[in-house]
């Protein structure tokens, strides 16, 4: 147990520094701008006023609000304390509307989707790569190349192809929005049974897409495997195939994970463009209007949101690999 | 060499995926040669007009006419007669006329036509119904009447003092030679623009491999480079090195895209720049894995023969290290090209692309098909093209990088 402390005390450690240089990029980046966002602002306010000193005092009133006239590093900590206390800013497409306000609405319907839409994709994908690498034949010539082109078809090209085909040609299922635009939400049943068929058409896009990219992989890594010596010498001493399969699988499937921990931002990014495509109600949208809007508080908040989000996600996956992996049970004994 | 790439084109998954990007490539080289009107010039007036031959109107009812005996796709009857229609038509043979409901065929316009010109009579007042819908029922009638007629249509002038004078009837039987009229062909539509899709898909798949290679190549060189100095170099540069990595591979690269491309501005982001863009901040996973192939080679003997005999570290990276993890690098470039255009693609559809109205590319061939709703009102011509043209780039890049897998790696061969 001891060592088990010390290796999540470390991971613990170098996601918390990366979180702190996330969260620096995340402030630098967007202030390298060519003309600066707020001067931008100040120039929008003062446009018609004829009065110079007027507009001199407007322009100074943003600047000491913003705080772009004290040095970077001062700005960099009040940012951050306000940040730490939930405080975004003002949205400037949506004003008034507090930023973190926004964000809170939208985040829970990203989770709500990605989070199972990946995690049963990457399941269905590594069942069907197994699958494909033992049994070969058929199966492996015919499905496998499939899912090698389905794997390749982006997030949002998948959204449109099954927006197209369910959605506008059998009219199954809704096209757009997170829930009917008719509803109020309330805890209703047909609030949820709108949720629910909204839900359908995000969600198994995302799944298809991950499980051909998975599917991939696990069939590899399994052939891999399955050729390894100790099974061979396992076949040899007489074990069931049974057991030895597990155990290929099992060896199998630790590659995948970490796989999975590396991806997962790549995996986000593209499920946050489907999203688009369905006009979901969550980050995808947000941070469309937040380009479109050249709403910049609203932008920087869900760029870190987002990483927060992978980083948590990458943090649980690596924590969860100490307890699956038995070499990490291993090098703690020592 | 010359026998790795024998073998290597003896993978049949590699041949395939080369022979469909070859196919792409040379499409995009052989169409602009017989195709040179500009792909971005925007032809017709509106959107999203469907795929198809156009012919000029004017032409052709000016032309010489053929007579020809052919049934028409293009029915009058069944022009007037719309769902709306018909099912009144079937109410008035219910309630008026007091035929049963099976005997109504509504999918059949003929057999209706027949049955309301056997019952409805304009003379009779029928009892039951307001004046409005009797008037509308009558002059449905007319309708029905005219639509009947083989009258044809009947063109007309204005003379000087602005009356009408007929100049030529069309009869129904009247076709025109469509070799003697102007015609344009979209073979794929036009987009919301009114550009044609299919030039403009060329142009912009040349373009989002131009990103892509960019990019590719930008990334692969930065991956290359920090990982042969951290793989070879060890302790401190490794450190510093595999600590900057790590925070890459974990901040997603999607977010820093997002950031450096706003903050670079909408001035000074062009094809060029976003495919610098995305390939700086696609390098970290490259470094990964060529820094854990050059440790593996660093004390091999040949190597460690290198170093004995006083070569130096340059001479020692190209000659005893970059042949060993060539083929590696190679795969890695591979990805990253089809990363890139992925990345270019994603990146336009949230309005971070290429501010340009220059070119096309892929990814805003996209945004401008979803700003303009192409998917919620049926223009399919209009994006799915450049989905399954992305799908095909990365799919043909993917296979031609599980063929090299497998040729370099034969535990993976089945």
């Amino acid at each position: 147990m001891k060592g088990y402390k010390k290796y999540y005390g470390q991971k613990l450690f170098w996601y918390f520094l990366t979180l702190i240089f996330a969260v620096i990029l995340n402030f630098i980046l967007p202030r390298l701008m060519p003309g600066n966002p707020v001067s931008a602002l100040a120039s929008k306010a003062v446009s018609g006023m004829t009065d110079s000193t007027a507009i001199q005092k407007v322009i100074n009133d943003y600047a000491t609000r913003f705080g772009i006239n004290e040095p970077m590093y001062k700005q960099f900590f009040m940012w951050l304390g306000n940040a730490l206390r939930g405080d975004f800013g003002v949205s400037f497409s949506q004003y008034p509307r507090p930023v973190s306000d926004i964000i809170a609405k939208a985040v829970w319907w990203t989770v709500c989707l990605q989070l199972p839409a990946i995690i049963v994709g990457w399941i269905l994908g590594n069942i069907l790569g197994a699958i494909a690498a033992y049994i070969k034949g058929v199966f492996d010539k015919a499905i496998l190349p499939i899912f090698l082109f389905i794997g390749n078809v982006p997030a949002f090209g998948m959204a449109t192809v099954l927006l197209f085909l369910f959605a506008i040609k059998l009219r199954i299922a809704p096209s757009s929005g997170g829930y009917g635009y008719d509803l109020i939400p309330s805890a209703s049943w047909t609030f949820i049974k709108s949720i629910i068929s909204h839900y359908q058409l995000p969600f198994w896009s995302i799944v298809l897409i991950t499980i051909g990219g998975q599917a991939i992989g696990m069939r590899s890594m399994s052939i891999y495997e399955l050729n390894a010596d100790y099974v061979k010498y396992s076949r040899f001493l007489g074990i069931k195939d049974r057991k030895i399969v597990g155990y290929v699988f099992r060896n199998a499937m630790l590659p995948q994970i970490t796989g999975l921990a590396l991806s997962l931002g790549t995996m986000m990014g593209g499920a946050l463009v489907a999203e688009m495509v369905f006009s979901y109600p969550g980050l995808g949208m947000t941070l469309l209007t937040a380009v479109n809007g050249q709403d910049y508080p609203l932008l920087s908040a869900c760029t870190l949101i987002i990483t927060i989000m992978v980083l948590v996600a990458n943090l649980a996956v690596e924590l969860l690999y100490g307890v699956i992996d038995p070499r990490v049970k291993a090098n703690q004994m020592d | 060499m010359k026998n790795t790439l024998k073998q290597v084109f003896h993978s049949g998954k590699f041949l395939f995926g080369f022979c469909i990007f070859v196919v792409i490539i040379a499409t995009c080289i052989i169409y602009p040669i017989f195709v040179t009107a500009d792909p971005l010039q925007m032809i017709g007036q509106g959107n999203f007009f469907k795929p198809g031959t156009y012919v000029s109107i004017e032409e052709s009812t000016l032309s010489k006419s053929y007579t020809l005996q052919l049934p028409k796709e293009f029915s009058k009857l069944e022009a007037v007669l719309d769902i709306d229609t018909r099912s009144e038509i079937q109410q008035f043979l219910i309630k008026q006329a007091g035929i049963a409901e099976s005997e109504i065929d509504v999918t059949d316009a003929e057999a209706l036509v027949e049955q309301w010109k056997a019952n409805y009579d304009p003379d009779t007042k029928y009892k039951g119904l307001t004046t409005a819908k009797r008037k509308a029922l009558k002059r449905l009638n007319n309708e029905i009447n005219a639509a009947l007629k083989d009258s044809g249509v009947i063109i007309a002038e204005k003379d000087e003092e602005g009356a009408l004078a007929q100049s030529k009837v069309i009869k129904d039987t009247d076709y025109v030679n469509i070799n003697d009229v102007t015609k344009k062909t979209f073979i794929l539509g036009t987009d919301n623009f009114g550009r044609d899709v299919l030039t403009e898909l060329i142009a912009a798949t040349k373009s989002s491999l131009k990103i892509g290679l960019l990019a590719g190549t930008i990334a692969t060189a930065i991956g290359l480079i920090l990982g042969l100095l951290a793989g070879y170099m060890g302790g401190l540069a490794d450190n510093i090195i595999i600590f900057i990595t790590n925070l890459f591979t974990v901040i997603p690269s999607f977010v820093i895209l997002i950031l450096i491309s706003y903050s670079v501005g909408d001035n000074a982001r062009g094809i060029a720049m976003v495919g610098i863009i995305i390939g700086v901040t696609s390098w970290p996973w490259t470094t990964r894995s060529v820094r854990s192939q050059v440790i593996s080679l660093r004390n091999r003997d040949h190597v460690n023969l290198s170093k004995l005999s006083g070569h130096s570290m340059f001479r020692i990276i190209f000659t005893d290290i970059l042949p060993y993890i060539a083929s590696y690098v190679v795969m890695a470039f591979i990805l990253q090209i089809s990363s890139g255009i992925l990345a270019e693609a994603q990146l336009s559809m949230i309005g971070l692309g290429p501010a340009t109205t220059k070119t096309a590319t892929l990814g805003l061939m996209m945004q401008w098909a979803m700003t303009y709703s192409a998917h919620l009102n049926g223009s399919w011509w209009a994006y799915f093209p450049v989905v399954i043209l992305i799908a095909l780039i990365s799919f043909s890049l993917n296979l031609m990088n599980t063929g090299l897998d497998q040729v370099f790696n034969p535990q993976l061969r089945d």
